[in-house]
């Protein structure tokens, strides 16, 4: 075990490549990098940039574009329903990269990252439990905020918000 | 465990790179004692071996870095089954939270205990759960401040700070000078905060009511200047979209600087009271230790990290608002225990209010929100001359304003790590998508693998190192 530890080491500009000059737009200047792999090739995009040095995996969410399936996309693209968007971060060249992934609605599984950056386990979990996102290989798909028998996903479009019937509120109608 | 029969399901483990002992007997005999093999002890009921840590499988280091008790609830885990150092087959499961008090809100810990060792940890979470995410999305943009703002209640102007930034790159606007000055001088206040509130509670965490006091009495001054400020104590819904609610009120250059003459040398007798006390110092080195490669795997940000010595700090490395205009440093620990994460903490506060003090001298005249009309309401003495003015205030606070499609994601630093936002717009006033990456949420996986091996006494605290904010959590 560490003995005699003496944490508070300063430093002063560490990290190479913090972007300077006060002039451009930081740090949001440039456009973000984004990859549109097929389902297919998901697991080795990220596997690829994984190995090019994006270290960390910053945040893993899904998207539900039912109510919105005219977005913009690159061409050879086809847009499903869902997206599962995975933001990494390489710590070592200073930048972030988007991985945008379709997928179906009635095949909603994507191979699990958890291989490859075991943060992303809850938020997959999360994912799953949200939009029923299903990640398959993953060690414990089950749901992480709402309760074990909880029915249905919130977060897609078609949940029905408002359908249970609460006190005081007599008709529950659309919003 | 007994070493009669040598089991089957050891030898995988040590076959692998170990070469075989040279006597040609099992690996268990009595003989091995202290050949290089692993700590081979003899107790009153055999051998028992604690393999070195190359010795465990990579499958079973995944776990433990990740997944760790990642079972449904109530199933009592095959000993066999995760079985690096445990020491016989009598383990318990125990439940702490989600009424506790030193879980600091409504987590839940499924701890696993063989006597008083933590085997595995299982972080249960939900039980703060709203929906902000879904809500977000029944909000116009203008509303939406004041949804998120809930989210982690100790530093509820990070929130409101990076879903402004979201938005405002959507809208592809850019803020007046003073606006980001303002934004930067509240934002550091609550970072001054939130780190005092962290060093009262886990002061208390180690028994050290005096330090629950002095952080709370510190911390009272902060958020007595931001009810001047901004109306609340807590959940200010100051920082919009546009810019800031108000400009700051009269005098507040002599408030901040009554803040940091009186927390400066308050943070001296922190260090008394704490740093050299030989049982705090005791209780948190080399306790919750975490590795730079650990951390990165389990994408944990902001303390955490840096306790590590990963000089990782959005402010520096990806600098927002004008963080690159004002001089900092960027703490970091080299063991990656709870004492380098205090140590990181008490020294950011003081960092913070270096930034602070550049800021009063710093901050320039001029405009606290950006003057486009279809974004910030017009001010309020032009609504009763401008026919315009009027429309443009009621169509901002009632139908909102258009965001252009696009999608976006920003993050801020935190107290607690990266906050990130991703903000989904189809063209309609209100957020077609909004995910927040929670810090506390992302770096609540560290606490198995932090727990592992240590005494139940220290999850308190490791538990407390990690300052997770439950409402961010579940969100």
């Amino acid at each position: 075990m560490t003995t005699g530890t003496e944490g508070e080491t300063t430093s002063g500009a560490p990290v190479p490549g913090a972007s300077g000059g006060s002039s451009a737009r930081r740090q949001r200047g440039g456009a973000p990098e984004i990859r549109f792999p097929a389902r297919a090739q998901y697991a080795e995009v990220v596997t690829a940039l994984r190995d090019d040095g994006f270290e960390t995996c910053a945040d893993l969410c899904g998207v539900d574009y039912l109510t919105h399936p005219g977005r913009t996309l690159p061409d050879g693209v086809a847009p499903e329903r869902f997206e599962v968007v995975v933001n990494l971060l390489s710590l070592s060249q200073v930048r972030r990269v988007r991985v945008r992934v379709q997928v179906p609605a009635d095949d909603a599984e994507v191979p699990t990252l958890f291989d490859l950056y075991p943060g992303t386990e809850a938020m997959e979990r999360e994912a799953y439990d949200l939009f029923g996102i299903v990640f398959t290989g993953h060690p414990d798909m089950t749901r992480i905020l709402l309760p074990e028998d909880w029915e249905g996903h919130p977060l897609r479009k078609d949940y029905g918000v408002g359908r249970v019937p609460v006190q005081f509120k007599a008709a529950p109608g659309p919003r | 465990m007994t070493d009669d029969a040598p089991s089957t399901d050891d030898a995988p483990h040590l076959d692998a790179d170990i070469p075989a002992p040279v006597s040609g007997e099992g690996y268990d005999e009595p003989s091995s004692v202290g050949t290089s093999r692993g700590l081979v002890i003899e107790t009153s009921e055999g051998a028992q071996e604690l393999f070195p840590r190359t010795q465990t499988q990579p499958d079973e280091l995944r776990r433990e870095a990740g997944a760790v008790l990642r079972l449904p609830e109530g199933v009592v885990v095959n000993a066999d089954d995760i079985d690096i150092e445990q020491t016989d087959d009598e383990t318990m499961i125990i439940n702490m939270g989600p009424q506790h008090p030193s879980t600091h809100g409504v987590l839940r810990l499924m701890i696993e205990l063989d006597g008083e060792t933590v085997l595995r940890t299982k972080p249960i979470i939900g039980y703060l759960h709203t929906g902000m995410e879904k809500t977000a999305e029944e909000l116009t943009y203008v509303q939406g401040s004041t949804n998120v703002t809930r989210m982690d209640y100790l530093s509820p102007l990070h929130n409101e700070l990076v879903l402004s930034l979201a938005v405002e790159e959507l809208l592809g606007i850019e803020m007046p000078a003073r606006a980001d000055w303002i934004r930067m001088l509240l934002v550091e206040l609550n970072r001054v905060s939130s780190h005092l509130m962290w060093m009262a509670t886990n002061g208390m965490d180690h028994a050290s009511t005096s330090m629950m006091i002095y952080g709370f009495r510190e911390r009272e001054m902060i958020l007595a200047f931001f009810e001047k400020t901004t109306g609340l104590r807590m959940n200010h819904n100051f920082i919009r979209p546009g810019g800031t609610a108000a400009d700051l009120p009269d005098g507040w250059e002599d408030d901040v600087t009554v803040i940091c003459d009186t927390v400066m040398p308050r943070l001296d007798e922190y260090d008394e009271l704490l740093t050299g006390q030989p049982l705090f110092r005791r209780r948190s080195e080399g306790v919750g230790n975490l590795s730079a490669e650990e951390a990165l795997a389990l994408s944990l940000t902001g303390p955490l990290l840096r306790s590590t010595g990963v000089p990782w700090d959005l402010r520096r490395t990806m600098p927002y608002l004008r963080y690159d205009e004002v001089e900092f440093d960027v703490i970091v620990g080299t063991f990656g225990d709870n004492f380098d994460r205090y140590s990181i903490r008490l020294n950011e506060i003081r960092e913070s209010i270096r930034i602070i003090r550049q800021v009063v001298d710093k901050m320039p005249a001029g405009d606290y929100r950006v003057q486009d009309k279809k974004v910030t309401p017009p001010p309020r003495g032009r609504i009763d001359e401008s026919m315009e003015a009027l429309i443009h205030h009621f169509k901002v606070f009632t139908e909102g304003f258009r965001v252009p499609e696009g999608e976006v994601y920003v993050a801020v630093e935190s107290p607690r790590g990266e906050l990130g936002c991703y903000l989904v717009s189809d063209g309609s006033p209100k957020p077609y998508r909004m995910h927040i990456r929670g810090p506390s949420f992302v770096n609540l996986q560290a606490l198995p693998l932090m727990m592992r091996g240590g005494l139940l006494a220290d999850a308190v605290v490791v538990c407390s190192s990690v300052d997770p904010v439950m409402g961010e959590v579940d969100r």
